[in-house]
């Protein structure tokens, strides 16, 4: 018998892995979550049948939205974890032995439950002491925020699910607002490649732009997300992410990483043209 | 209301379109689509489905300008739902509800006691019919600039000044959420031998919530106009006229029948009957909901400071008797920005639709649709407005509610000799044409009121902060109608 786990990337375009047995599957009050497991990525675990998560390529994606920033401002001590129940990206953070606080917020707690039973992987750090873990809405949370964060970072969903709100103007704004003066934001920014993530990124690129002076965009190879190209935005309200790379001091920490490195850093950057344009608000074509 | 005789779980209209669909009847009558196959592109647009249920009157379907088959049962048991009398099916809005309501009770020259902060639909049922209005004064909300219902002392005075009046019109709630005392306003009409018409265009919830003010039926008046599409989740367009015991059902089907069209969409009367079963098993716990959801709105928003999302704590025991909680209305004034501003900004910048902003507040309609996800988008924008736009609101105007000086009878003015003239210079003149903004389609200006300088300022002052206004024949609002001669004008 074949089981198999598959998930349309488009329509007319289907990812499917070989599963070997699922581990769970409930529907929260916000989302269906299941875990798989398959022989090639180990344990993995979708949300309203999207992969979110596999114990085989997730360092790539939580290497990536956690070392950029923290590269660019060693210094950085206040951490706001938006989405991002799985843990992986707090795990990454509680490295830095300067970090003193990280709140994670996350609408769904059973997400953190799963996580925590299923997926260890990612969900190891969630006790550290420095970390603060609160079940709600993001945008809600972010609001009422002021100056207090160094760095957020959001790790969210598609944003056709709960992770709506999470692509807003009203909520890139609230960051901005939530941030210090040497604040930094990074974002699940979508892939470029197809077509309805490609106008999300888009949105979400213009909206940040109207409030952050510095934006990038950069990207990482993600094998279990469609297309395998995905992207995060970096935005500031002083540092550029590459100008102010403190490579040096970054590598003094000696922080082993699979996927991640200084000179990574330069050239994640780096962007193909269409993506380019596309940036630029033209349709790539 | 709650000794339901009649099955709830039941949607005649809509089982008879099922059992009409599973025949495959072959058609060789209107429409001329055909379940659809005349037409692939709207099919398409629309889905098979909803073509294929598109039919026109039969007799296992019933029709609706002389119900007796599946329509009237549906009629019955929408009435056991609202504690009516009687109840219509309206396929031409709630202001076909409102205006058969009003033709029912008052002939030409017969006078209906009435707030002026109506919807246009019931000055429009005065101009069909001829009946003469008699406003009482709705009481203004000096600081939120926002009319309330009618005191009822204002009515009784109304009474005795006209016993001659056939019915008391009354908004339940306006559209902010405002309620008159309506159980007493019922009492002293009653007692002078008038009827009472109660526009519940957005007061659907008050039939199947808890702790909502009092609804119409309820309040013993005699007739309420009912938009179930705007709160109850059925189709634009749809609505229910419910009668009560003093109203004689037959005689107001021939109202109906005046202006009715004779081919009644089968999609809108399904849509009422199947809102209508959805708010009688579920509706207690859909606006047990919607209430928390609008209370939690309104505690967050009045958390950001500037703006006021208003509640009961405005309850004066009289024009402002009960307060709608799940109207989430917000004083923005205080911002320095109209609400008209705010409710663009919303759309433009955020991707959020509002039911409407006028000089002073905005209005969110929550309702039986909503989740909670959305909620936060719309009050963390409100706080990223204020952040962003928030200024000084000196010299912003502050209110909304000018008392009309009534020159002719509505029909009188509407159909008397006129000239057109720019806007600007028509200060003196009768109007003979609406002048409103749209929403909330509150007359501004209606036909036979004088035009006064302080009108003409509320009009240039709203169309600058960017109201939608409407009414008037010339569609760029440059030109008003004004009445020719005033000779022989009827004097109110
Ligand atoms: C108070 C009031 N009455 C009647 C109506 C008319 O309803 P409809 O648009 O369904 O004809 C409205 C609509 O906005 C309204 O606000």
């Amino acid at each position: 018998m074949d089981l198999w786990y598959k998930e349309q990337h488009t329509k007319d375009v289907q990812f499917s892995i070989r599963v070997e047995k699922q581990l769970f599957t409930a529907r929260s009050e916000f989302q269906r979550i299941d875990v798989f497991y398959s022989e090639e990525f180990g344990r993995f675990m979708s949300l309203d049948g999207l992969m979110m998560v596999t114990e085989k390529d997730e360092f790539i994606y939580h290497e990536m939205i956690v070392h950029v920033p923290m590269a660019v401002n060693p210094a950085i001590q206040n951490v706001l974890v938006v989405g991002g129940g799985d843990g992986g990206a707090v795990r990454e953070l509680v490295r830095y032995d300067g970090i003193q606080k990280i709140d994670l917020v996350e609408i769904d707690q059973m997400v953190v439950d799963t996580c925590r039973k299923y997926l260890p992987q990612t969900a190891c750090k969630l006790d550290d002491p420095r970390v603060s873990i609160f079940y709600e809405n993001g945008l809600r949370f972010v609001r009422s925020c002021e100056n207090k964060y160094d760095l957020i970072i959001v790790d969210s969903t598609d944003p056709f699910g709960p992770g709506e709100g999470l692509f807003t103007k009203e909520f890139y704004g609230n960051c901005y607002h939530a941030l210090t003066k040497d604040g930094i934001l990074v974002n699940q920014h979508e892939t470029p490649y197809y077509q309805d993530y490609a106008r999300s990124m888009q949105l979400a690129h213009q909206r940040i732009q109207t409030f952050f002076p510095i934006c990038k965009v950069y990207q990482f190879h993600m094998p279990t997300y469609p297309s395998g190209h995905w992207l995060f935005g970096f935005a500031s309200k002083t540092y550029d992410p590459i100008e102010h790379l403190d490579a040096e001091r970054w590598n003094a920490l000696g922080l082993k990483t699979r996927y991640y490195n200084t000179e990574l850093h330069r050239g994640c950057f780096a962007l193909p043209n269409y993506v380019k344009d596309l940036l630029e608000g033209n349709d790539g074509q | 209301m709650n000794n339901r005789k009649l099955d709830q779980k039941r949607a005649p209209i809509y089982e008879a379109l099922k059992d009409y669909k599973a025949k495959r009847v072959v058609s060789f009558d209107v429409p001329g689509h055909k379940q659809g196959r005349g037409n692939p592109d709207l099919t398409d647009f629309l889905g098979q489905q909803c073509m294929s249920v598109d039919v026109n009157s039969m007799k296992p379907l019933d029709n609706l300008c002389h119900p007796v088959g599946v329509i009237c049962e549906a009629e019955e048991i929408a009435a056991d739902a609202f504690g009516a009398q009687h109840v219509f099916f309206m396929v031409n809005g709630t202001s076909s509800a409102v205006q058969a309501m009003v033709m029912s009770v008052c002939k030409a020259g017969e006078k209906l006691i009435m707030p002026r902060n109506v919807h246009r639909s019931a000055i429009n049922a005065l101009i069909v019919s001829g009946a003469i209005p008699v406003y009482a004064d709705p009481g203004v909300n000096q600081s939120l600039g926002i009319p309330l219902g009618m005191s009822l002392e204002d009515v009784k005075r109304a009474i005795a000044a006209h016993p001659e009046a056939k019915a008391v019109l009354v908004n339940n709630p306006t559209y902010y959420g405002v309620c008159a005392n309506l159980a007493e306003i019922v009492r002293a009409a009653h007692a002078a031998g008038m009827k009472v018409l109660v526009d519940e265009a957005h007061g659907t919830h008050f039939y199947f919530g808890e702790h909502t003010p009092l609804c119409a039926m309820a309040a013993g008046a005699d007739m309420a106009a009912v938009s179930m599409h705007k709160t109850g989740g059925s189709l634009t367009q749809s609505s229910f006229l419910l009668c009560g015991k003093g109203v004689n059902p037959g005689y107001v089907r021939q109202v109906i029948n005046l202006t009715q069209t004779t081919s009644g969409s089968y999609l809108l009367l399904s849509s009422l009957d199947i809102s209508r079963r959805n708010l009688a098993l579920g509706g207690r716990e859909i606006f047990r909901k919607v209430t928390e959801f609008a209370e939690y709105a309104r505690g967050e928003i009045n958390h950001i400071g500037g703006l006021y999302a208003f509640s009961k704590e405005l309850l004066n025991g009289d024009s402002f008797y009960d307060f709608d909680v799940t109207k989430l209305s917000v004083h923005t004034r205080d911002i320095g920005l109209a609400g008209i501003e705010v409710y663009d900004i919303l759309r433009d910048d955020y991707g959020i639709q509002i039911e409407f902003g006028d000089i002073s507040n905005i209005l969110a309609i929550i309702s039986v649709g909503d989740r909670s996800l959305e909620l936060e988008r719309l009050i963390s924008a409100l706080s990223e407005i204020k952040r962003l736009y928030a200024r000084d609101p000196a010299g912003m105007f502050d209110h909304e509610y000018i008392e009309p000086e009534i020159v002719l009878t509505p029909q009188e003015a509407f159909f008397s000799p006129k000239r057109s003239m720019p806007i600007g210079n028509s200060e003196g003149e009768i109007c003979a044409e609406f002048v409103m903004c749209y929403p909330p389609g509150i007359p501004i200006l209606a036909p036979g009121e004088r035009i006064t300088r302080e009108i003409l300022n509320y009009i240039v002052y709203a169309k600058e902060k960017g109201c939608f206004l409407t009414g008037t024949e010339d569609l760029t609002i440059q030109n008003i109608n004004v009445v020719e001669t005033k000779e022989h004008g009827f004097m109110v």
